[in-house]
């Protein structure tokens, strides 16, 4: 398992996410700057991501959609506020109508990546906020959740029944 | 046991304010009444007041009887609630981070 550090405040509603690879900074920044690569892991398996637009430069603009089982599919977009290769990006995360427009009634939810050198490679940091916890739900049920098979107990379960009736 | 479903809705509204994300972890001890947790903020009595009323239609927070007093009580099985969408949110970033390594793992084959 990659993933070293998970930190979740459920009051202030961040979760910032630490990982390390065996690679260079400048390796793993490609995974955020080739939208090839981009599209290979940004959206799970079952809703692959599709990148049109994608500047990664600050003020830069990035448009994508996934694409569900069912044809489905929901639009995204990014702008970015920083962009500092091969350190340091952050970016707000919205939704698009279909008409490819952002659509300024879906929250939005704003990340901030840390690429730091280290002796077996790199650590990377991302710190996600969300300005309400509607705005985690709708993105949970925007169908980019996963691995929720894996979540056990009484919570969950109800938390899982209240989403399929949200839907 | 059958628990009812948090209401969602109410609970989005709710926790989307920062005085009431604040009142929420104060209360976490269950030992202020709202007029000491009023004396944490700056504005009034009576706004804090209608904070915790919102709270407390989210069912975020209950009051409670404490000897003579009333404090105000966070409802932990509520902000579990929370908790478990950000465990879910976790587990999307897993998946990425996996995936992530696995690209990483491809071009340095390609490399060889």
């Amino acid at each position: 398992m990659t993933v070293t550090a998970v930190r979740k405040d459920p009051q202030n509603l961040t979760m910032t996410v630490t990982a390390e690879f065996d690679a260079s900074p400048a390796r793993v920044w490609q995974l955020w700057a080739d939208p090839r690569q981009l599209e290979r892991w940004w959206g799970p398996p079952t809703y692959p991501a599709t990148f049109t637009e994608h500047d990664l430069t600050p003020g830069g603009y990035a448009a994508y959609h996934m694409t569900g089982p069912e044809g489905d599919q929901p639009k995204g977009w990014w702008q970015i506020v920083e962009a500092d290769e091969p350190h340091h990006l952050s970016f707000r995360d919205g939704f698009r109508n279909d008409d490819g427009t952002k659509n300024p009634d879906m929250p939005e939810n704003i990340f901030d990546v840390t690429i730091e050198t280290i002796d077996s490679g790199s650590r990377m940091t991302i710190e996600s906020r969300f300005p309400t916890l509607e705005a985690l739900e709708q993105l949970l049920a925007m169908g980019m959740e996963e691995g929720l098979t894996q979540a056990v107990g009484q919570i969950d379960a109800i938390l899982a029944s209240d989403t399929v009736a949200a839907r | 046991m059958q628990v009812a479903p948090p209401d969602f809705d109410r609970l989005f509204g709710a926790l989307a304010d920062a005085t009431r994300r604040d009142i929420v972890r104060r209360a976490i001890d269950g030992e202020e009444g709202v007029a000491e947790l009023a004396g944490h903020y700056s504005m009034s009595f009576a706004a804090v007041q209608k904070h915790v009323a919102i709270l407390e239609r989210a069912g975020l927070v209950t009051k409670e009887r404490s000897g003579r007093r009333k404090v105000v009580r966070t409802n932990l099985y509520a902000l579990l609630a929370a908790r478990g969408l950000l465990d879910r949110y976790e587990e999307m970033w897993r998946g990425r981070f996996d995936r992530m390594t696995e690209l990483i793992a491809e071009t340095k084959e390609a490399d060889r």
